[in-house]
């Protein structure tokens, strides 16, 4: 079963809010010329944000806060954010795995940006709805 | 990068203990725009079953990232940071993390391996109250490019 896609989108300004509530701070996320200097396209999310709005869309699926119980996902490639007013966009779909006689639901998520896998291997238990 | 395997299954002492907060938990869900009262109202996570606010799953990465500096900053392993990029994270609950909660980090090289003239440090951190009660633990795998 395919769960409903949904669609963030990220710009500087939600970086710069992740950073301080994270407390990671590292210059790839706000500056372009030491994201630049390392070799990258320009200022790039943090992987854990983008992983933080694919469990906000895992959340919501599941229709409660506490339903996570297990969460993992591979970082392949860097979601690049522009410093407009657009930014960018990060698109999330899933499909239900197994559901367990335990009340867990498996998923296996899939996230984008333009196009291009940016998470491998993403996959979510979550305790079965309703 | 070359990373000494021999790391595998080095344990690091607990850390001090983290005062999860009910203000830094509704921050972050609002830095991350999760928006479900049970994140914000300690009505509506009292009506879950929980003493206080629920913190969103991948919240305790603001005290694992802190506690894996012990490792990633450990002079003897020698990881150059500047050349870290973040390659697989995993948290696995036993409970959801609550405003009101102190946590205690435990970190554990898992696995250390080197290819492609690259580094890969994997971490296991066992996220307990002071009391020694499972929370969560979390697995972060980073990579150490090589040079050129």
């Amino acid at each position: 079963m395919e769960l409903p896609a949904k669609t963030f989108r990220v710009t500087r300004a939600d970086l710069i809010r992740y950073a301080g509530a994270s407390g990671d701070f590292n210059p790839i996320h706000w500056s372009d010329r030491i994201a630049t200097s390392v070799g990258l396209p320009g200022v790039i999310a943090h992987g854990m944000f983008t992983m933080a709005l694919v469990g906000r869309a895992v959340t919501e699926w599941a229709g409660a806060a506490d339903a996570v119980v297990d969460y993992g996902v591979r970082f392949t490639r860097p979601v690049v954010v522009p410093d407009d007013e657009q930014g960018t966009e990060i698109e999330v779909t899933a499909a239900v795995r197994e559901v367990t006689d335990a009340g867990l639901t498996r998923i296996d998520i899939t996230a984008t940006c333009g196009g291009e896998k940016v998470l491998s291997q993403a996959k979510a238990t979550i305790r079965t709805p309703g | 990068m070359s990373l000494d395997p021999s790391f595998v299954g080095r344990t690091y002492p607990p850390t001090a203990p983290y005062q999860v907060g009910r203000e830094k938990i509704r921050e972050f869900a609002t830095a991350i725009g999760a928006t479900e009262p049970a994140h914000h109202d300690p009505a509506a996570a009292r009506a879950l079953g929980h003493p206080d606010v629920v913190a969103p799953p991948t919240f305790p990465v603001v005290l694992t990232m802190a506690a894996t500096r012990q490792i990633v900053e450990d002079p003897d392993l020698g990881v150059d940071y500047s050349r870290v990029v973040h390659g697989d994270q995993r948290f696995a609950y036993t409970r959801p993390v609550v405003a009101g909660d102190e946590l205690v980090c435990v970190n554990t090289i898992e696995d250390v391996r080197t290819r492609g003239g690259h580094g890969f440090l994997t971490t296991r951190t066992e996220v307990t109250t002071p009391d020694g009660e499972s929370v969560v633990t979390v697995w972060s795998k980073i990579v150490v490019r090589g040079e050129g």
